[in-house]
């Protein structure tokens, strides 16, 4: 029984924009251009690789299906309508695959490699004494990262937090994409009235300090809907489809707040591209205005998208992570970075101390960021190197 | 330049009124008053008249923006939007939702703490990045400046709230350096100001320093330094006498904007390190789900940033006498 969350959509798409992309690369010139600037720094060519890995690892996470429930006797078990009962809980691909990671947990906390627990418990020794000690795992030696507090793996909480830290990155920007195309090209094409109302929408927007507009904007939607873990039979579209994700509002809000950014320098760039020879020529020939916004000025835009698509992406990770700390990122039932430097800064003023949530945190979130900062400043200078003190 | 600030003021209004309106609606419109009463009371126990009597008390059983029940003028002004909102407009914040303190009185007393942490973060930080910068520009083109910007950039790479849990953690706990966390006033105030601040500052480091080089680089590239280094000036002068003053426009625009947030605090820095400033003020009402103070909150970020604008328009002309304000 599939399932398809309103994040899982965005993933998809993209996925399409990077397949779209790698198409391009092959045939239209100007992106031709920009890839052979790109290929030949070899840091970014490594980045890029470590991003599609991530990517990879974030798509298998975001394609996933419900399981019918089964008898103790293992036929699936019907309803007494005779229809088959599922799960309340898809698993993904990702889960399936690392089934191991994911069911083979501890009682409590472990250390990275511990064959024995990291608290003490009263116990049955090998002599027949009983007193506190450190019990043996259940899995000795299995766990790279340690366990958390729940016994949880804390290698298999970091590899889930991927699809979160990409969907918030990479998301944020593509739901607000048309919206900041639509209003930054009209209010670039018209001028006038049209310019001042829109100009009026964005500075009135970005005057409210953007995480209290996130706050605020959480509070109210953020608590119904999908959190992370159950799906609501009552949440579903057509059985499948769950439209309202807190993910999804999170990504909503926090590209209400970073889309002004993007349609500033849309409408700098139409204003620019309306006094050009070739558009002044295409208006002598009797060009529709639609058309003529459709046809030359939307891709002569699309660069400056694609740039702050990229730029935003690392930003927008970080700033997930300040969310989750305040209680209103993306929900403790979602694994995430943020959610775990939140349990690890508990677990610090432990005696002894309980670090591996955070190195574990800080090892994937680095490791993400990182290397899209470093392909970002590529693909900007490959795309438009005027943009460089922006 | 005085009609284009006074202009630029009057053009503040309307955004004001708009901000006002996107947070009544945000806070009231989706989130009813009996929501806020439920939430606020608390979701046991609650009968219908004890939600009445708390809106009453609050000033909330009001319409939202046309009361129809009243005739001639007091249709708009018997209404929560003009008894709650719009005093914001005129500074008066009122009071709280849940323990009735005046708000306008905790901003002020609020916003010390808030500016002993803040002022000296922001100074001492763009001195650090300016020298970092400039000895990065210095050096330019050897194996110096392109670790240096690999520094940078993986400095960036790291979420500040690193920087905190850790910076707590070894000078404040393992070293025991400085308290972990906390405040007071006077000179007994200077040893709890200190890890903030120093905290601050790396933390600023990767963004800041990346962008002032590049600005510097930028700046060296041009005509006027290619003279000054024919004329004869030594590579030090010509960058931090000449290269600087220029350096500086680019600088400021990005400096300036910030400088009156600076009242506002750092939300986090203040939640970690248990400081009263206006930053705590906020978080622990977000978290409390005072919309009261959230709101004014919100409009005094408004404020800060429309003023940020404003400022930042006129340190142009006094740093570059080519631009005028029209």
């Amino acid at each position: 029984m599939p399932v398809v969350l309103s994040t899982d959509l965005i993933m998809y798409l993209l996925v399409l924009m990077v397949v779209y992309m790698a198409v391009l690369v092959r045939r239209d010139g100007y992106i031709k251009d920009a890839w052979r600037t790109i290929r030949s720094r070899k840091l970014a060519m490594i980045s890029l690789l470590i991003l599609l890995t991530f990517g990879a690892i974030a798509l298998a996470d975001s394609i996933r299906w419900r399981d019918a429930v089964t008898d103790e006797d293992g036929s699936i078990s019907h309803a007494t309508d005779g229809s088959v009962i599922y799960d309340m809980r898809p698993l993904t691909l990702l889960d399936r695959a690392l089934s191991e990671l994911r069911t083979n947990t501890e009682k409590t906390f472990s250390a990275p490699l511990a064959t024995h627990q990291f608290t003490k418990e009263m116990m049955t020794r090998a002599d027949g004494s009983t007193g506190r000690d450190y019990p043996p795992l259940k899995y000795p030696g299995t766990h790279l990262l340690g366990t958390g507090k729940v016994g949880n793996d804390v290698l298999f909480t970091a590899l889930k937090s991927i699809r979160t830290g990409i969907i918030i990155g990479a998301g944020t920007t593509i739901i607000i994409i048309p919206f900041a195309i639509f209003f930054g090209v009209m209010a670039g094409f018209y001028g006038g009235l049209i310019d001042d109302a829109i100009q009026y929408i964005y500075t009135t927007l970005s005057s409210i300090p953007d995480i209290l507009l996130i706050v605020a904007f959480m509070l109210l939607f953020g608590n119904k809907g999908f959190q992370g873990g159950l799906v609501n039979q009552a949440d579903t579209l057509l059985n499948f489809f769950v439209l309202n994700d807190r993910l999804f509002w999170l990504c909503f809000i926090m590209g209400i707040t970073s889309w002004t950014g993007l349609c500033r320098l849309l409408r700098g760039e139409t204003l620019k591209l309306r006094e050009m020879e070739y558009i002044q020529a295409s208006k002598a020939f009797g060009v529709s205005k639609s058309r003529l916004i459709v046809r030359h000025i939307v891709p002569n835009v699309m660069h400056l998208v694609l740039i702050t698509m990229v730029l935003q992406f690392s930003g927008l990770v970080l700033a997930e992570a300040v969310l989750s700390y305040i209680g209103i990122g993306v929900g403790v039932e979602i694994a995430s970075w943020g959610n775990m430097i939140n349990t690890a800064r508990m677990e610090l003023s432990r005696e002894p101390v309980v670090w591996w949530n955070l190195l574990g945190a800080f090892i994937f979130m680095f490791a993400l960021v990182l290397p899209a900062n470093i392909f970002g400043d590529a693909a900007r200078d490959a795309l438009d190197p005027k943009l460089r003190t922006k | 330049m005085h009609t284009y600030i006074i202009r630029r003021l009057l053009y503040a209004i309307p955004i004001l009124i708009g901000v006002n309106l996107i947070t009544t609606l945000l806070f009231f419109y989706v989130n009813t008053p009996d929501d806020m009463a439920r939430q606020i009371l608390g979701d046991k126990n609650v009968t219908a008249e004890s939600v009445e009597n708390w809106k009453r008390e609050h000033g909330y059983d009001l319409p939202l923006f046309i009361n129809n029940s009243e005739e001639g003028l007091s249709k708009i002004t018997q209404t929560v939007f003009a008894e709650k909102c719009a005093p914001l407009l005129w500074f008066d914040f009122g009071r709280s939702d849940r323990n009735n303190i005046d708000i306008g009185s905790q901003i002020r007393t609020r916003m010390w703490p808030s500016l002993a942490i803040a002022v000296p973060t922001f100074i001492v930080a763009i001195f650090v990045n300016l020298i970092f910068a400039m000895i990065l520009a210095y050096v330019r083109g050897t194996y110096l400046d392109v670790w240096g910007v690999i520094f940078c950039v993986s400095m960036m790479s790291i979420s500040s709230l690193f920087f905190i849990i850790s910076g707590q953690f070894v000078l404040g706990k393992m070293l025991k350096l400085f308290p972990i966390s906390g405040f007071d006033t006077g000179i007994y105030g200077i040893k709890f100001v200190i890890l903030p601040i120093v905290i601050g500052i790396i933390a600023s480091i990767g963004g800041s320093a990346r962008f002032y080089r590049i600005v510097f680089l930028e700046e060296i590239g041009k005509d006027y330094i290619r003279t000054a280094r024919a004329k004869g000036l030594s590579e030090g002068k010509v960058l931090f006498k000449h290269g600087l003053k220029n350096a500086m426009i680019p600088i400021l625009t990005n400096v300036v904007v910030a400088l009156p947030f600076l009242f506002y605090g750092s939300l986090i820095m203040e939640n970690f390190f248990a400081i009263p400033g206006l930053g705590s003020f906020t978080i622990d009402a977000i978290q409390s789900q005072d919309f009261a103070i959230v709101r004014s909150m919100v409009y005094l970020g408004s404020i800060l940033y429309i003023i940020g604008l404003i400022l930042t328009d006129i340190s142009y002309t006094l740093v570059d006498p080519r631009i005028r304000l029209k």
